[in-house]
């Protein structure tokens, strides 16, 4: 028994000064963690989130301080990460507008303008409408805006030409009819906007509008995924993420998944890459990383390296496809 | 009575030792954050976060809501010395508190600040007490037509403000709309007046516009004036406080239209600088000798400083009920309350009482305590008017540099604020007021995309702004309120000119 653990012990010591060895780079001053968003928002809870949780299991030796560069949807944080060649320590979180900002503003970057690290996760879309409304499922829903007359029914969202603003036309494409998308600063706002009735309906992240949930104000109709969440434990008395059926199912051919990923400016050393892809690796062990990603109920697949890299180039054909279809794209 | 009971061991949960001291290094390092310009309640907040992780989430946002309350106390501080307001909701502090220190009255100034920032604080957090469940039902009222007609009810109020001719502060009001629309329109999601800088992306920020503004734009007028600060002569005591105190009873009235102001807009959530700005008009429309304003009035002081306090405070509460943040700062503290698992919400009061209620009674201990310690440092404060000019003029744009390249962390900041520090000596110069160019510049955005949202729900109909009692009557009473000094022209030209028919005759 003894010995067994002991040479567990060694075994795991060994593997442990191998990785070090291999990893020669660590950073050598505080590490800027860029988020090309308002405080607040999805990708800054979530950075906050990872400064904090790295920082209370000691996982890096310098802190990671999180920056806010939200300026033109974004476009000032990627342009900084951009301009910042072979700069080792700093690292950019993602939204959709790494794709939507520049196609919607012609603003100058590209991903393939950033180095790839690694996927933290993926965050998923569901149809919210007001406890309230007569709508109980979505096929009632989407009747009723066939029903209707064009810009009848209001769908608020989050800023203009991205994401939201995406999904709402996809929603128009399957009902016929147009809708009125109306656009607000952030996920909060948007959530509390349909708590008090001032539009009909939202696409928010779940972990935006959880809480109106629990406390039986919204009523999700479904969510905008291949196939119905994976997170069995009940969030109101009678339902849980689960229980919520997919949009394709009720005829919104609507898929879509936001992308929370890690890129590096250009130029950086594969080995300061992979220090960063095994931070994110040890986060995502830890109890509490799992806990956040329950709780927004979140996809959480990780990717990294050549993986990672066809799934951002095809995730960008996507949204030029989407976008090309909404005629959002700048001219 | 049974919030009294929740209250109670609120208390009990707020006054443990180390909870007190927590208090205490958030209500130093606040009022610190608060009189570095730039650095900012939101900053100072976000910076500190990450360290309060291993600390339980009581204990945590007890030492956090200090800090804010603690900067909200610092923001006066240096409006009133060196007319630099060191948060955004301070600006209108400095149109009466910075005369009044040159007449060599900042501890008076200072006293007023902290004392009306303490009674708008209490008030609203006696309102979130005993009235949280009905206030944030009231906030749901609000969508984009709403908002719209609260902030147009700010720039009503506001009009007429000005001892400038009525052209000048148009034209200010204009080139604040003007710098207001730079970066992303949130509407269309694209990009206005960058004129293909990628540095103009982010627009102009309010509060290096601000410093440079007022800071700098001071600092090259009092150079120009002779190398000194005019008000050096304060009587520096603790009878001053005293003094004072009994001086405020007087402005009741001021206090209660404030309070109300206060935590209407922080629960609506207008915010702490629509709120400031929109009660030192409403006092000023209120007050009998109209043309003290500006010159050094008390009451100039008391107005914007309660209202800002009564709404920053206020601000927690759609923070905690519904998840939205009333300003900046709360957005921060509400990624912290993710992080700790709580989610904020209407359950939050009924499944964290502990929580909830901890941080309400240490919102009464804060400020209390809070104002103890600021009141007990207003001679040390005002005694820094008494360092030579050349010393303290450097350590000032030192400070104002440090504060505008806080806020971006972009040099391209810095160079912003020195060229608004000449447009402020020019305005100065030219005699242009500030003001309206600063409410446009905080406003302006606002209050566009609430109309155009407005204009986008109702596809076009003006009628949404009538749609129902609350918007109606908001609507109603901002032109009422703008329509107040035309009427008053009106009715001393028609009588001038009865006079002047009468003379003729």
């Amino acid at each position: 028994m003894k010995l067994t653990k002991i040479a567990v012990a060694l075994g795991t010591s060994l593997a442990f000064f191998a990785v070090s060895a291999a990893h020669a780079w660590e950073p050598t001053k505080p590490v800027e963690f860029v988020v090309p968003a308002g405080t607040g928002g999805g990708a800054d809870q979530m950075a906050r989130f990872l400064q904090g949780v790295i920082a209370k299991h000691n996982l890096m030796k310098q802190p990671l301080v999180v920056v806010n560069k939200s300026g033109g949807a974004g476009a000032e944080g990627f342009l900084q990460v951009k301009g910042a060649k072979g700069d080792p320590h700093r690292i950019i979180i993602t939204l959709s507008n790494l794709f939507t900002t520049p196609l919607a503003t012609a603003v100058p970057f590209n991903w393939r303008d950033l180095t790839p690290v690694s996927m933290l996760a993926l965050d998923e879309f569901v149809l919210w409408v007001n406890a309230d409304s007569p709508y109980k499922t979505a096929k009632e829903y989407l009747a009723a805006i066939k029903a209707a007359p064009d810009n009848k029914f209001k769908m608020a969202g989050t800023g203009s030409k991205q994401e939201d603003q995406i999904i709402t036309v996809m929603m128009q494409k399957a009902a016929g009819k147009k809708i009125t998308y109306i656009p607000f600063k952030g996920g909060g706002d948007v959530a509390v906007q349909l708590v008090g009735k001032h539009v009909d309906s939202t696409v928010n992240n779940p972990i935006e509008a959880e809480a109106h949930w629990r406390g039986g104000k919204l009523r999700p109709l479904c969510v905008m995924d291949a196939k119905p969440l994976p997170y069995t434990a009940k969030v109101t008395d009678k339902q849980s993420w689960a229980d919520i059926p997919t949009c394709k199912s009720a005829g919104i051919d609507a898929e879509y998944v936001m992308l929370r990923g890690i890129f590096m400016g250009p130029d950086v050393a594969p080995d300061q890459v992979s220090y960063y892809v095994d931070l994110f690796k040890k986060v995502r062990e830890l109890p509490e990383w799992k806990e956040f990603m329950a709780k927004g109920a979140f996809n959480q697949s990780f990717m990294s390296g050549k993986e990672y890299t066809d799934w951002v180039a095809k995730n960008e054909a996507l949204h030029i496809g989407l976008m090309k279809d909404a005629g959002f794209i700048a001219k | 009575m049974d919030e009294i009971n929740s209250l109670m061991h609120g208390f009990s949960v707020a006054l443990t030792l180390p909870n007190v001291g927590f208090m205490l290094v958030g209500l130093l390092l606040g009022v610190l954050i608060g009189v570095l310009p730039g650095l900012g309640g939101a900053n100072g907040v976000a910076i500190l976060l990450p360290l309060t992780f291993s600390m339980n989430p009581t204990s945590a946002i007890i030492m956090l809501s200090c800090i804010y309350w603690g900067a909200l106390f610092g923001g006066a501080i240096t409006s009133i010395l060196f007319n630099i307001p060191g948060e955004p909701w301070s600006v209108a502090t400095t149109f009466d508190g910075f005369p009044l220190a040159q007449q060599g009255r900042a501890a008076e100034a200072l006293t007023a600040a902290f004392t009306s920032s303490f009674v708008g604080a209490l008030f609203a957090v006696l309102a979130i007490t005993f009235l949280a469940p009905l206030l944030a039902k009231f906030a749901l009222e609000f969508g984009p037509p709403e908002f719209f007609a609260v902030q147009m009810l700010t720039f009503c109020s506001f009009i007429g403000m000005s001892k400038e001719p009525p052209m000048k502060t148009l034209a200010a009001m204009m080139f604040g709309f003007a710098l207001a629309a730079v970066g992303m329109d949130t509407v269309t999601g694209q990009l206005r007046m960058t004129f293909g800088f990628t540095e103009m992306l982010k627009g102009f920020d309010f509060l290096i516009a601000v410093i440079g503004l007022f800071g700098i734009g001071e600092i090259l007028t009092t150079m120009e004036e002779g190398l000194a600060f005019k008000g050096k002569s304060a009587k520096i005591n603790f009878r001053v406080v005293l003094h004072t105190w009994k001086e405020l009873l007087q402005y009741w009235r001021t206090f209660i239209r404030s309070v109300l102001i206060g935590c209407w807009m922080g629960i609506t959530p207008g915010g702490a600088t629509p709120a400031s700005f929109m009660s030192y008009g409403m006092a000023r429309r209120a007050a009998k000798d109209k043309e003290s304003f500006g010159r050094g009035n008390i009451e100039g002081v008391v107005a914007p400083e309660t209202a800002a306090h009564a709404a920053g405070t206020a601000a927690l509460l759609p923070m905690l009920t519904l998840g939205i943040p009333g300003s900046p700062t709360a957005a921060v503290l509400l990624g912290g309350l993710l992080i700790w698992g709580l989610q904020p919400g209407p359950l939050l009061f009924v499944e964290q009482k502990d929580f909830v209620w901890g941080l309400i009674a240490s919102m009464y201990l804060g400020n209390i305590v809070g104002l103890i310690v600021v009141l007990t440092t207003v001679p040390w404060w005002a005694a820094i008017l008494r360092i030579p000019f050349p010393v303290i003029a450097p350590v000032i744009i030192f400070i104002c540099a440090i504060g505008a390249y806080t806020v971006h962390s972009s040099i391209f900041d810095v160079v912003m604020m020195l060229v608004f520090g000449v447009f402020g000596y020019l305005f100065k110069k030219l005699r242009y007021p500030l003001a309206p160019l600063v409410l446009a510049l905080v406003l302006g955005d606002m209050a566009e995309s609430s109309f155009r949202q407005s204009m986008l729900l109702s596809q076009g109909e003006v009628s949404i702004f009538y749609s129902n009692w609350l918007v109606g009557s908001l609507m109603a009473l901002s032109i009422f309120l703008l329509l107040l000094p035309a009427w008053g022209a009106l009715k001393s030209m028609l009588r001038r000119r009865e006079a002047n028919a009468y003379l003729g005759r």
